[in-house]
C-alpha cells in the first residue's frame, strides 16, 4: 500500500502502481433486490471486466454471514479494492468500511453502488431494465473503486459540554440527563420560562394527571441543577465548528429588568395599567405589559412586553428592589460545546387563515388549547369552560378531530397525540358537569400506546359519543349564536344535522416558529412537512446527518409526552459517547493543493465558506488547512488551473464513473 | 455524427434514454434513496453519481458525460438555503448559467441539460423529475452528441 495519505503534493502525484484487484459483492437483500434485478447475471457480467477477481451473491452482504465472505475473500484473492453492490451508502457505507478496515485494507478502498434505492426499488416492474441498470451501476463502481486513494479519518477533541436548544419537556429531559453524568449544559430557551408547551396543558392523558403538577418540579430541578446554565428569553444565532467543536453565539433579549434584582413578587403587574392579550392563555384574558410568565415560571422573573409599554414608569415606582431598567439592550454570549441537541418544539395548527371549520368565523368554535387553558383552574375563567358568545357554561360539546392533520389541504401526516387528548377533554368536562353532552367527530380513533385503549374506553363509558364522519358544512345561528354542524355518519351512512353550544377543533402539531432558523443554522435537512430530519427513520431516530447534533421531541415529528421524554434521554446517551470519549472521528475527505500547478490566483479562497483556504503568502500558492475543511469540492470545480483536488472525489474518479456509465455495443443493432 | 440518423431511426417505444445526473451527498442523493424507500417507480433511464456538494459539479464531468454517449445530464442539489456546506448550491447556480451557455453553442438542446433543488426527502419529486425528462428525451432522440456505437 502506497503512504500517498501525507502531504497535499504527494496525494496530488498518486504513485498508487500496485495490480488492482477487485472484489465484489451483490447483496440480494433477501428479495427487495433479488426480485427485481438477476443478481447473478449481475455477478457474472462484472466478473469478465479487467482487474475483478471475484464475484460473490449474498442474500445479505451486511449480515455476518456476509461480511464474513468479504472477508474470506479478501484474504483469498488478495484484494485490494472491494466493491459492495447493495442499498445505500448513506445507511451502510460505514458498516462495510469497518468490515475491510478489519482485514488491513484502508477503509477508503470500499466503493458502494446503490442498486436498491436506485434501481430494483423504483423499476419494480422491469426486470430486465433494472438488471441492466444494475450492471451499468456495479461497472461504474468497479472502474471507481480502481482509482480509489487510501486517506485517514482524522480524530478531533470535543469539547465536554453540550448545548440544549429549546427547554420544553424533552429539551429539559436531555439536559437533565447530561447534567447529571456530569456534563455542563447550557440550556436556550427562546421563551422568557422554560417548561414549554406542556406548561400549557391542563392535564395530560392517559392518566389525566395535572400537567403542571408533574413538570413544575422538573423544571424546579432544572434549576436547581448546578450543571445547568438556562439561558432563557435567548435564542441562538449563530453556529460555527464543527462536532465536538461548536462555537454558538446566543443572544439575551432583554427583559427590561435585572434578573438578578428582581423576586418576581409581581408588585409591578398589579400597578401596570396596560392589558394585552394573554399570550400563555391563548389569548384568553389579560396580561399586563409588565408580567410574569406564568404562577410557575423558572425562572420566576418578570419582564416588559415592550411593544405594549406606555414608559408610564409606575412599574418602577412600584418595584422594591429597583430590578427595572427601560434602556436594557440585548447582550450576547459566546459558548464552545462539543454536542448540540435541538428541542425546539411545535406549535399547533392555526385554523384561523383558512377558516377551518367555521373557525374565526363563529365565536362558538374555539381550539382544543383554548379549550384546554378553559379547563386549568390557573387559567383565565378559574376552570369553568364558558363559550366565548356570551361566557354561559355549554351543554352539548362537539369535537373535530384531525384538524390540520390528515387532510392534503393542511398536513398529509397524522399528528397522533389529537383523538388522545379530545378524549381526555371530553372526559374532563364530562366529570366536572355530568349534565353535559360530548360528541367527537373523527376519522378514525388512533390509541396505539399504554393506557390510550383504556381512556378511550373510559370516555365511552362516561357517555361520550363517537361519530364517525367529519363535518360537511358548519353554520351558526344568528340568535342563540348555536353552531350547527352536518356530518355523515359514515358507519350508519346517515347525514345528521347536529347543534352544539360550542365546538372544539383538534388541531394537529406543525413546525415550530424559527424551525428554518435552526435547521440552517445547524445545517440539517428539512422534510417536505417543514419538519427536521433525522439521520435515519429507525435506527438513528435522534441522530442528524450532521455529526455532534440531535434532535429530540417534536422537532422531528408529532409525539407525545413520552415519546418525547424518551428521546430527551435518548439524545443525552448518544451526546454522551461523543462527550465521554473525548473525541469523534471526522471524514478524511477535504480538498488538496498541487503546489506545482497551482497560480496562487486566490479564486478557491472566495469560494470555501469554512475560511479553510489561506494563501501561502511567501510560496504565493493556496494551502488547505484540513483540520477546517469540510470535504464540499466547490473550490476544485472552480480552480482555473486543476492544482485542487478533492480526496476521494477526484477529476479522475468521477471521470471513471461518467465513461462507465456507457458501454460499446458489440453487436451492431 | 453518421450514427445518429440510424439510432434516431432505431428510436423505438423501447429505447430507453441514457441520462447522468450528478446528485450532492445531502440533499439531492437522499431524495434519489427517498424515491426508493416510497418506491417511487421511474424509468430506468438515470445513472446516479454521487458528489459531496453540487459545487463540486465541474464543466468537465458534465461534458465529458455528454461526449461518452449521455442523453442528458442532471445537476442536482439541496434548494437554495439548504445547502450542507452553507451555499455551495449558490455557486451551483452561477456555475449552471454557464454550463447552459455552452450547451447551447454546442447545440445541445435545452432539455438534454436540467438543474433541480431536490431535498432528501423529495423522493416524490426525483421520480417525477427522472419521468419528465425521460419523457422529453425520448421525444427529442438520442443526443447528437453521443459517439456511434454507445449504448
Amino acid at each position: 500500500m502506497s503512504d500517498i495519505k501525507g502531504t497535499e503534493n504527494k496525494s496530488a502525484i498518486p504513485k498508487d502502481d500496485e495490480e488492482k484487484r477487485v472484489g465484489v459483492f451483490v447483496c440480494e437483500c433477501g428479495v427487495n433486490i433479488g426480485g427485481v434485478v438477476n443478481t447473478k447475471a449481475v455477478a457474472d457480467y462484472i466478473g469478465t471486466l479487467p482487474g475483478v477477481k471475484v464475484t460473490s451473491v449474498n442474500k445479505f452482504t451486511c449480515s455476518d454471514s456476509g461480511q464474513a465472505d468479504i472477508q474470506a475473500k479478501i484474504k483469498e484473492h488478495n484484494l485490494n479494492r472491494v466493491v459492495v453492490a447493495a442499498c445505500s451508502p448513506k445507511t451502510h457505507e460505514p458498516t462495510f468500511r469497518a468490515c475491510i478496515e478489519e482485514m488491513g485494507l484502508n477503509q477508503y478502498f470500499l466503493e458502494f453502488v446503490n442498486i436498491r434505492d436506485h434501481c430494483s426499488w423504483i423499476h419494480m416492474w422491469e426486470k430486465e431494465k433494472a438488471t441492466e441498470k444494475a450492471k451499468d451501476l456495479v461497472r461504474m463502481g468497479v472502474e471507481r473503486s480502481k482509482l480509489l486513494e487510501p486517506l485517514q479519518a482524522s480524530e478531533v477533541p470535543v469539547t465536554d459540554k453540550a448545548l440544549v436548544i429549546g427547554a420544553g419537556v424533552a429539551g429539559m429531559q436531555s439536559a437533565l440527563d447530561l447534567a447529571d453524568m456530569g456534563f455542563h449544559v447550557y440550556l436556550v430557551e427562546k421563551e422568557p420560562s422554560i417548561g414549554g408547551r406542556m406548561a400549557r396543558f391542563d392535564k395530560v392523558f392517559p392518566t389525566n394527571d395535572c400537567s403542571i403538577c408533574i413538570l413544575g418540579p422538573k423544571m424546579v430541578e432544572v434549576a436547581r441543577n448546578k450543571n445547568i446554565h438556562i439561558m432563557s428569553y435567548s435564542e441562538v444565532k449563530a453556529v460555527d465548528g464543527y462536532v465536538g467543536n461548536f462555537n454558538v453565539k446566543i443572544e439575551h433579549k432583554p427583559r427590561y429588568l435585572d434578573v438578578a434584582k428582581c423576586t418576581g413578587c409581581a408588585k409591578c403587574s398589579e400597578v401596570c395599567p396596560v392589558e394585552v392579550p394573554y399570550d400563555f392563555n391563548e389569548g384568553l384574558g389579560t396580561r399586563k405589559a409588565i408580567y410574569v410568565p406564568f404562577p410557575q415560571a423558572v425562572p420566576l422573573r418578570a419582564l416588559i412586553d415592550m411593544d405594549n409599554c406606555i414608559s408610564c414608569k409606575a412599574c418602577a415606582k412600584a418595584c422594591e428592589s429597583k430590578a427595572i431598567n427601560y434602556d436594557m439592550e440585548p447582550s450576547y454570549t459566546d459558548v464552545n460545546v462539543g454536542v448540540i441537541i435541538g428541542a425546539v418544539g411545535f406549535k399547533t395548527y392555526d385554523p384561523e387563515p383558512r377558516h377551518d371549520f367555521g373557525y374565526g368565523l363563529y365565536d362558538n368554535i374555539i381550539t382544543a388549547m383554548e379549550f384546554e387553558r378553559l379547563l386549568n383552574a390557573a387559567g383565565p375563567t378559574g376552570g369553568h369552560v364558558v363559550r366565548p358568545s356570551d361566557c354561559k357554561e355549554p351543554i352539548r360539546v362537539g369535537f373535530v378531530n384531525c384538524v390540520g392533520s390528515r387532510d392534503k389541504n393542511t398536513n398529509i401526516y397524522c399528528s397522533g397525540v389529537c383523538c388522545m387528548y379530545t378524549i381526555k377533554n371530553a372526559q374532563l368536562l364530562k366529570e366536572k358537569r355530568p349534565e353535559t353532552d360530548h360528541t367527537i367527530m373523527y376519522i378514525d380513533i388512533r390509541t396505539p400506546f399504554r393506557g390510550y385503549e383504556e381512556s378511550y374506553n373510559r370516555s365511552r363509558n362516561l357517555g361520550v359519543k363517537f361519530l364517525r364522519g367529519r363535518p360537511v358544512e358548519v353554520t351558526e345561528d344568528p340568535v342563540t349564536k348555536n353552531i350547527k354542524v352536518r356530518v355523515e355518519d359514515t358507519l350508519t351512512q346517515e347525514m345528521r344535522n347536529l347543534e352544539f353550544d360550542l365546538m372544539v377543533l383538534a388541531t394537529g402539531i406543525v413546525p415550530n416558529e424559527g424551525i428554518g432558523q435552526i435547521q440552517q443554522l445547524l445545517k440539517l435537512s428539512k422534510a417536505a412537512d417543514g419538519l427536521l430530519m433525522e439521520a435515519h427513520p429507525k435506527l438513528k431516530p435522534v441522530d442528524t446527518t450532521i455529526d455532534g447534533v440531535f434532535l429530540a421531541g417534536c422537532a422531528s415529528g408529532p409525539k407525545d409526552i413520552p415519546y418525547a421524554v424518551s428521546q430527551g434521554s435518548a439524545c443525552a446517551g448518544r451526546a454522551t459517547i461523543m462527550l465521554k470519549n473525548k473525541k469523534a472521528i471526522t471524514e478524511g475527505i477535504t480538498a488538496v493543493v498541487n503546489p506545482d500547478v497551482c497560480v496562487g490566483c486566490e479564486v478557491c479562497i472566495s469560494m470555501c465558506p469554512f475560511q479553510a483556504i489561506r494563501m501561502d503568502e511567501q510560496a504565493v500558492k493556496a494551502n488547505v488547512v484540513k483540520a477546517l475543511c469540510k470535504g464540499c469540492g466547490t473550490c476544485v470545480a472552480a480552480c482555473p488551473t486543476g492544482a485542487l483536488e478533492q480526496s476521494h472525489f477526484k477529476n479522475n474518479q468521477i471521470l471513471a464513473q461518467v465513461k462507465n456509465v456507457f458501454k460499446f455495443q458489440e453487436v451492431a443493432a | 455524427m453518421s450514427g445518429v440518423a440510424g439510432q434516431t431511426a432505431a428510436k423505438t417505444d423501447g429505447w430507453e434514454p441514457k441520462i447522468v445526473a450528478f446528485c450532492c451527498n445531502w440533499c439531492s442523493y437522499g431524495g434519489a434513496d427517498s424515491a426508493g424507500m416510497g418506491r417511487f417507480q421511474q424509468p430506468a433511464s438515470a445513472r446516479i453519481i454521487r458528489v459531496m456538494c453540487s459545487g463540486r459539479i465541474d464543466p468537465l464531468h458534465v461534458f465529458n458525460a455528454f461526449l461518452e454517449g449521455a442523453d442528458a445530464v442532471l445537476v442536482t442539489g439541496c434548494h437554495i438555503g439548504d445547502c450542507h456546506y452553507v451555499n455551495g448550491n449558490d455557486k451551483t447556480k452561477i456555475k449552471y448559467k454557464y454550463l447552459e451557455n455552452v450547451a447551447h453553442e454546442l447545440g445541445i438542446e435545452k432539455e438534454r441539460l436540467q438543474l433541480n433543488w431536490i431535498s432528501a426527502s423529495e423522493g416524490e419529486k426525483f421520480a417525477n423529475f427522472i419521468r419528465d425528462v425521460t419523457a422529453q428525451i425520448k421525444k427529442l432522440g438520442p443526443s447528437p452528441l453521443k459517439p456511434e456505437g454507445v449504448a
